[in-house]
């Protein structure tokens, strides 16, 4: 199952880069949406596969007795798809914003706060 | 089931004992900041009481986090554990001198924010929340500051960064948009990474504790990846505090938002990476730090001078002071670089100084601006005429940034100095030398520019050319008070640095030899 799941990531991988390469916005946002799902298999990975094992304890038992699928991984995925949807959301809204001030979802045009013929300092007195 | 039954003694999985009074202390400054938050947000339409909630809790949390500080300092480095589980188990808050510091300093730099913004953010900007995010991007730095759990660190970040994007967009000007995706973006790229190399790091040693982490990693064979883990901490990291390569974020966003925000998070964010740094690759994977120690010193030169050049090409004064920034966070990556007690001790003092310095520095930009009607060197002109308060003001920050004595910069800079000739990296001196002098140029120039000259560019010199507009009487008060209390603190450290150099070798000993934070950590489970 490792394998499946290592080659799942590395495409995800690159598709994001490939698509955070890019100068548009939207292209970008969808680039950071795949890179934190890559990370999240990831951490999924690296906690060790096991299939149809849940971590149930038995009546009577005070641990699990047999081999049993983590659930810290778990855990630590739920928070960082919750944090990594919410920003996603608010990227979401700011590419838009910004889109609608600036005219432009492209990076390379946006240059109001460092605009291209920035006045030079003085130089004498 | 299979299997039978196991008797567990829960002795050896919980504290039995509950937690003792005065350990509420070490949680406390997020909680605060929290209850704070919320009550803020509650009273988000009452626009004059805010303030006056805002200033009481920051300076709430400047009293827990002194006396947090005082405690560790007496005590050692003290631990709590959520829910009573023993550690590894249970999330820790481990608190040591080191964090304890920056949480102070970081405290202290967010009540003159919440003071200064009684000028500088009006009505409209209150009811947008920024009492309430700046509560929440404290909760973010002091949990940062303080966590022992990588995970939590890793969530922390995030509590700061949404907020200091609320922060950022405060007004939604053309140019914030503009800086705020760039920021964004980037800030979250790297946020990724780092989350990247907690999974990686989990895989591999399969705890997040940092103190167990200081455990399991001296047992792993050689083969383990965990240079390829140290160096992908060290790219997050570097990207948050805006190292040489990877810094083009901060001068894009810096300068765009109220003059009170760009203030905070210049005092805090970035320290925060560094924080982040130091803590992990100094005290969790020392051998590797070894491995990479000359990309660092390359990257702390690269940053130390890309930043004070590029503050020397700037007219406007709040790029050039982003760009100072920069130039900070390499002479605080130089301790990172020779990871000697000696060098982490004189980058933690750089952090304090820098931290202070640069906020003042924000929040004086900010009354030139108000005085002389301008942000850039060429619109501004005869502040000394108008103003010889102000000019004061600024020359004594403007020799602290620069390291020149009798003011806060000038010891972190001989330690590092001194450290840096003691490892042999004549170069890395150099370095830190040469971007005092440069620091000192740019600075003398808004000097000679803003101050002495006669009025704006032009104008022949003589009086009759100075600014006339004032900040208006009734709010002089609330700018120039922060200013004030942290150009003292500036010239205290400047001239007794002994109780803080005391704190940063504790701090900085207690990195280099974890000891004592093992024991905080795992003392209850013996």
């Amino acid at each position: 199952m490792e394998p499946v799941l290592c080659v799942l990531i590395t495409v995800l991988f690159s598709a994001s880069f490939y698509l955070m390469l890019s100068t548009h916005i939207i292209r970008v946002l969808l680039g950071v949406a795949l890179l934190s799902n890559g990370v999240n298999l990831l951490i999924f990975t690296a906690g060790r596969l096991l299939r149809e094992v849940p971590p149930i304890i038995a009546e009577g038992q005070m641990v699990p007795t047999m081999a049993t699928a983590n659930p810290l991984p778990q855990a630590l995925i739920l928070t960082a798809i919750v944090i990594s949807f919410s920003f996603f959301a608010f990227l979401l809204v700011l590419g838009f914003r910004a889109y609608q001030a600036l005219g432009t979802d492209d990076v390379n045009e946006m240059r109001v706060a460092e605009p291209e013929r920035e006045p030079e300092p003085p130089m004498g007195y | 089931m299979a299997g039978e039954s196991h008797a567990v003694d829960l002795s050896h999985a919980m504290f039995t004992q509950p937690v003792a009074f005065a350990d509420w202390l070490v949680i406390a400054p997020v909680v605060t900041t929290i209850i704070g938050g919320a009550i803020c947000l509650m009273t988000r339409k009452q626009t004059t009481l805010q303030p006056w909630i805002g200033t009481f809790v920051m300076a709430l949390l400047v009293a827990i986090d002194a006396a947090l500080l005082a405690r560790v300092m007496t005590d050692g480095p003290v631990t709590m554990v959520m829910g009573n589980w023993l550690p590894p188990f249970g999330i820790a808050f481990t608190v040591d001198a080191f964090g304890a510091l920056m949480a102070l300093v970081g405290a202290v730099v967010a009540l003159t924010g919440s003071v200064y913004a009684l000028v500088d953010v009006r009505t409209l900007s209150r009811r947008y929340g920024f009492y309430p995010l700046l509560m929440l991007l404290m909760t973010g730095v002091s949990g940062a500051f303080l966590t022992g759990d990588i995970f939590n660190l890793y969530v922390w970040f995030e509590v700061t960064l949404i907020s200091s994007f609320g922060l950022l967009i405060l007004g939604s000007s053309r140019p914030q948009l503009d800086g705020a995706v760039k920021y964004a973006f980037l800030n979250l790229i790297a946020t990724t990474l780092f989350l990247v190399a907690v999974g990686y790091l989990y895989g591999v040693l399969g705890t997040l504790n940092m103190a167990d982490i200081v455990r399991t990693v001296r047992e792993l064979p050689d083969a383990a990846p965990i240079g390829t883990i140290a160096a992908l901490f060290l790219l997050a990291f570097a990207m948050k505090a805006a190292a040489f390569p990877i810094n083009f974020w901060l001068p894009a966003s810096y300068h765009t938002p109220r003059i009170v925000v760009g203030a905070v998070f210049a005092g805090l964010l970035t320290k925060v990476g560094v924080y982040s740094l130091i803590r992990i690759l100094v005290m969790l994977m020392p051998e590797n730090r070894a491995v990479m120690a000359d990309i660092i010193v390359w990257l702390a030169i690269g940053t130390m001078l890309s930043g004070v050049l590029g503050a020397l090409a700037q007219n406007d004064i709040r790029r050039m002071l982003g760009y100072l920034v920069v130039s900070g966070i390499g002479s605080m990556l130089v301790g990172l670089a020779l990871g000697t007690a000696d060098a982490v001790g004189g980058a933690l003092l750089y952090a304090v100084h820098s931290m202070l310095v640069m906020t003042a520095l924000y929040y004086v930009a900010g009354i030139m601006r108000r005085t002389g009607g301008a942000f850039d060197l060429a619109g501004l002109g005869g502040l000394y005429g108008a103003n010889p308060l102000l000019a004061g003001l600024f020359l004594v920050l403007g020799l602290a940034v620069s390291g020149l004595p009798p003011f806060s910069g000038f010891w972190p800079k001989v330690v590092l100095v001194e450290a840096s000739l003691k490892a042999g990296q004549g170069l890395l001196a150099a370095a830190i030398l040469l971007t005092g002098f440069l620091t000192t140029l740019a600075v003398g120039r808004v000097w000679l520019f803003a101050f002495w000259r006669g009025g704006p560019l032009g104008t022949p010199d003589g009086a009759e050319h100075l600014p006339t507009a004032r900040v208006p009487h009734e709010t002089r008060l609330a700018a120039y008070l922060p200013v004030f209390f942290l150009v003292a603190l500036i010239v205290w450290l400047g001239v007794w640095p002994e109780p803080v150099f005391a704190v940063a070798n504790q701090s900085a000993l207690g990195m280099v030899d974890p000891g004592a934070y093992l024991d905080s950590v795992f003392g209850g489970s013996e």
